[in-house]
């Protein structure tokens, strides 16, 4: 019954996020505001996060790879696959879900607790609209980017620790990393990221929206954010792959 | 002029607001007293919508509240001014976007129209200078005064003020009480004040309701408090041993 509380709840918010708002122009500067605040604020752990974890792939498929029947350059082959098809779209997502997550969740809990959310809809504004909607259109919009920087670094990691490390000639890399490339498998990461944003913003505001009580209860609704969204990431990966890749 | 006609609310098995009917008059400060947990906030919350009332009526100038449509809803609170207990104002914008906020949102000035109109609130409520302030930088009393500018800075009908004096100090609350009167007066507002404070309620009450266990249980105004036989009210008023012996000594005094 729980579960059927909370998704309806979750379902009549959106219906009122997703409301003609009062003024564009004001939806559309909070909207920037947040792209610099929960997306631009994420570009470095995600830049270190993935140039680490290329060349830690690069230097474990390296390891790996024993056999003279297995040529180096499937080293570059593994880690495009892993950044393209998995690591970036869904564990960088896990991450930003923890990141984004709390602060969009703290930031609305903060203002319901302190009859700010009151005062928005006093005036006669829809503060689910005012306050969610510039969120969601901001991760869905920088989301995307950012997964893209990180492919990029993710690759480019790899690259600069194989070199490093001797793991594999930059030739054989290069080639790996261009071999039977498809290029519907970025359609495939792309749609997978636009679904998680989606989920780690609109999750998020719906748990720091309905806070009660005080900064304990904000604490709470931080925690249950990041717990729900990275659930649901991970549920909705397995769907979206078996949608995509079956 | 706002209108309650027997509004009642219940909180599960618990009726904390029962049977009240009150008019609140334009151009006056029209005061909601009693104890902690009298249901007087609740009151408030109900008539702007915070709440949904179980029974009875709220007029906005002959509009039955409750019963519009989101939008129509929408429309009567533009013409709300409310301050929150705590302020409520927004932490991450600055004093100037706090006031201009509701004039972003609701009207078509130009800028520099609204840096006028932001000003003169802000001066209205003496806290000219400080449109660049975060509401972290500001002190109890200047957010309240801070809020006051945020609330009338759309030129409200309607003016809500949840306990305005609640944690200042005894000066500066009178100079709150003082605003809220005379922008009242200024602007012919009908206003509304929650509060608990026995200053207030003698200095600027044009009209009284004292909510005594969720009822109506006594109408006046601020002067004629003092003169009350009313047990439960004359035990709300006095309920401090200096009130009582100040009571007793000007009793004394004039015979």
């Amino acid at each position: 019954m729980n579960l059927f509380f909370h998704l309806g709840r979750y379902f009549i918010l959106i219906k009122r996020v997703f409301s003609k708002p009062e003024k564009m122009s004001v939806y559309g500067k909070q909207m920037v505001h947040e792209i610099d605040n929960i997306g631009i604020s994420s570009l470095p752990i995600i830049a270190i996060i993935s140039f680490f974890m290329g060349g830690v792939i690069t230097i474990q498929s390296a390891f790996g790879f024993t056999s003279p029947l297995v040529p180096l350059y499937a080293v570059g082959f593994t880690v495009r696959e892993s950044m393209l098809l998995e690591f970036c779209p869904t564990i960088v997502c896990l991450i930003l879900a923890g990141k984004m997550g709390s602060n969009i969740a703290s930031e609305i809990g903060s203002m319901r607790i302190t009859e700010q959310i009151d005062a928005l809809e006093i005036m006669g504004i829809n503060s689910a609209g005012y306050l969610i909607l510039p969120k969601i259109l901001a991760g869905v919009l920088i989301l995307p980017f950012l997964i893209a920087i990180s492919m990029f670094l993710g690759i480019f990691g790899g690259y600069v620790m194989g070199i490093a490390t001797h793991a594999c000639s930059a030739y054989e890399y290069i080639f790996g990393i261009q071999y039977g490339f498809e290029p519907w498998k970025l359609y495939y990461s792309f749609t997978k990221v636009i679904t998680f944003a989606f989920l780690i913003t609109s999750i998020s505001s719906y748990f720091g929206y309905y806070t009660h009580g005080g900064a304990l209860e904000v604490g709470k609704s931080s925690t249950s954010a990041v717990v729900y969204s990275s659930i649901l990431i991970l549920i909705f990966n397995f769907l979206l792959t078996q949608l995509f890749l079956t | 002029m706002i209108e309650i006609k027997r509004i009642s609310k219940s909180f599960g098995d618990r009726l904390v607001v029962d049977d009240v009917s009150f008019t609140f008059e334009q151009g006056k400060t029209n005061l909601i007293i009693g104890e902690s947990g009298s249901g007087k906030t609740t009151i408030m919350k109900l008539m702007v919508g915070l709440h949904e009332i179980d029974k009875g009526e709220i007029l906005y100038d002959g509009l039955n509240f409750p019963t519009l449509e989101v939008k129509e809803k929408q429309e009567v609170r533009k013409k709300i001014g409310m301050l929150f207990q705590g302020g409520a104002l927004f932490d991450s914008q600055t004093l100037e976007q706090n006031v201009r906020f509701p004039l972003d949102m609701f009207t078509d000035m130009s800028p520099a129209e609204k840096i006028d109109r932001v000003n003169f609130c802000l001066e209205k409520v003496q806290l000219s200078g400080k449109n660049d302030l975060y509401p972290g930088e500001l002190s109890g009393g200047m957010k309240k005064r801070a809020a006051l500018a945020r609330a009338i800075s759309n030129s409200p009908q309607y003016l809500f003020c949840d306990e305005p004096n609640s944690g200042l100090d005894p000066k500066t609350s009178i100079v709150i009480d003082n605003l809220i009167q005379s922008l009242t007066h200024e602007f012919n507002i009908t206003t509304i004040v929650i509060t608990h404070d026995m200053n207030s309620v003698v200095e600027i009450g044009e009209k009284v309701l004292y909510i005594y266990k969720g009822k109506p249980w006594w109408t006046g105004n601020g002067k004629d408090i003092l003169k009350t036989t009313n047990p439960e009210l004359l035990d709300f008023v006095f309920a401090s041993g200096f009130m009582k012996e100040v009571f007793n000594a000007v009793k004394e005094k004039n015979g």
